[in-house]
């Protein structure tokens, strides 16, 4: 799954945890998901836990907490698909 | 003295009307919210009927951020948004403050935490599969869960206290934020309570043998406060919230006043003197009126309708007997009465709110709601307060002043003195 592709799945698994969908459908790789989503710190943990079911991956505490932006969510949901394949 | 206390807004979930406009509608024309649930007859339930809110989450869209809504499973919690939200919008106030009211606080009860979100809980984590319960479970099982909710979104700041006293919460919350605003510690507060009877509640109390069984096929009738017939009460869910104000306060924003709580008391008969843990002590109970009116300011004599707690078990003949020795008037003497029961069933904490919802319209739109299902009313209430007091229809009357009251398990006691307000 290319960077491309991946980026376009998780705007879906973002979707629910915020407010601001104009902003979401331009979201690039340096869009902050605290700063720029505004996206409650709290719901980062659901967002980790619908990737991984999403993605069919496992994301550990350690990568996890580098999942602050999105081009940050692609390198460790990419990394995360290819040690699966 | 303290500050005077007035009502400014409404909110309700009922069995038998959400919103105001359609609750009303229910009470002047007696109808019922219990239905027969199917899901109660499989589980093996001696009682199979419930009063439930025909509540759908869509109805919370523009109560709360989607984001928020999203994640939101606890029903209770659901319904106590609704109500307060809608009291709080009928005082005619923005959902969405910018600023911290500090002025404004908030105290909702509720009994149980929903188990439907802590069944969830239980089933992961004994599946080890805790990691994946997300952030949102703990906020939905704590008590004070429905209070965070509702302050959050309209940014109270001042106490804000979730009040838990089984089927006297609601009573109780409405009498606390007044005593707040009446000691000048508060300006304004939104009170009420909320309940959802999920099936593991229900099956408690239907263990107990305390609930309905004889009008499953019938469940529009199976709810009878007061009647021979009586054989137990129907749980009910759903919430019922104010907006109280202190006076001035209401004023100075041009508010509508609906009324205004004069006073009340809150007490336990402390297990004693005939009280246990299910069953109120009846000097406990004569004294939570009694210093309710006093409290209040007021003579029974000026009590026109009690609003009882009534929930069709053998309790009720002894609740009556109580309330005639409270307000020394018996007979034809004695004021009218009613159970909102009759309809909607026991709401358990909920009880109190929504009962004194209906206790508010009945004195803005003078009238007394009919006690359905009372074709049979028992002999020895006969005795003690006689039939005339007894609407089995509805009765258009001037309707000054309500004492309402719940009791609870745990001996526990509220009862709230409300009254048309007069400047």
């Amino acid at each position: 799954m290319d960077r491309t592709t991946i980026l376009s799945e998780l705007k879906k698994v973002l979707a629910p945890y915020t407010e601001n969908k104009a902003m979401l459908d331009g979201i690039n790789e340096d869009t902050d998901l605290i700063k720029d989503l505004k996206i409650n710190s709290a719901n980062l943990v659901d967002i980790i836990i619908d990737a991984e079911s999403q993605y069919n991956i496992e994301i550990d505490f350690d990568a996890a907490e580098k999942m602050y932006n999105v081009g940050n969510c692609i390198d460790v949901i990419s990394e995360k698909l290819n040690r699966t394949v | 003295m303290g500050n005077r206390v007035v009502i400014t807004g409404l909110g309700v979930v009922s069995p038998n009307g959400i919103g105001v406009p359609d609750f009303l509608h229910a009470l002047q024309n007696g109808i019922s919210g219990i239905k027969y649930v199917p899901e109660y007859e499989e589980l093996k339930f001696n009682c199979q009927v419930a009063g439930q809110p025909n509540f759908e989450w869509e109805q919370l869209h523009n109560y709360i951020s989607e984001t928020s809504l999203y994640g939101l499973k606890g029903k209770g919690i659901a319904y106590g948004i609704k109500a307060a939200l809608d009291a709080w919008m009928d005082a005619g106030n923005p959902i969405v403050s910018e600023e911290t009211l500090w002025e404004t606080g908030c105290v909702f009860g509720s009994s149980v935490a929903d188990t439907d979100v802590i069944k969830n809980a239980i089933t992961r984590v004994d599946a080890k599969e805790s990691k994946k319960l997300g952030s949102r479970v703990v906020e939905q099982i704590m008590n004070s869960g429905i209070t965070a909710y509702i302050s959050g979104r309209l940014g109270l700041g001042n106490k804000i206290i979730n009040n838990s006293a089984a089927c006297a919460t609601g009573t109780q919350a409405i009498l606390i934020g007044h005593e707040y605003i009446k000691y000048g510690m508060a300006k304004r507060m939104v009170v009420g309570s909320s309940e959802f009877v999920d099936r593991y509640v229900f099956g408690g109390f239907d263990s107990m043998r305390v609930l309905s069984r004889k009008f499953n096929d019938q469940p529009e009738r199976a709810s009878r406060p007061m009647s021979l017939s009586a054989g137990g009460f129907v749980p009910g869910s759903g919430a019922g919230a104010f907006v109280l104000e202190d006076l001035d306060f209401a004023l100075q924003r041009g508010a509508t006043i609906y009324a205004e709580v004069l006073g009340g008391s809150t007490n336990s008969g402390g297990q004693r003197n005939g009280g246990t843990m299910t069953a109120p002590s009846s000097v406990g109970v004569i004294r939570c009126i009694e210093d309710a009116l006093t409290d209040a300011n007021i003579s029974p004599a000026a009590i026109d309708l009690v609003s009882g707690h009534l929930t069709a078990t053998i309790a009720d003949k002894l609740e009556i007997q109580n309330w005639t020795e409270a307000l020394k008037r018996k007979g034809d003497d004695f004021p009218l009465v009613n159970s909102v029961k009759s309809m909607i069933g026991h709401c358990l904490s909920a009880a109190g709110s929504i009962e004194a919802v209906a206790a508010v319209l009945q004195i803005k739109h003078n009238f007394a709601h009919a006690n359905i299902n009372l074709e049979d009313p028992n002999p020895e209430i006969l005795e003690l307060i006689g039939a005339n007091n007894l609407p089995v229809t509805k009765v258009d009357r001037e309707i000054n002043v309500i004492a309402k009251a719940n009791f609870g398990f745990g001996d526990v006691n509220s009862c709230l003195i409300i009254s048309k307000y007069n400047n």
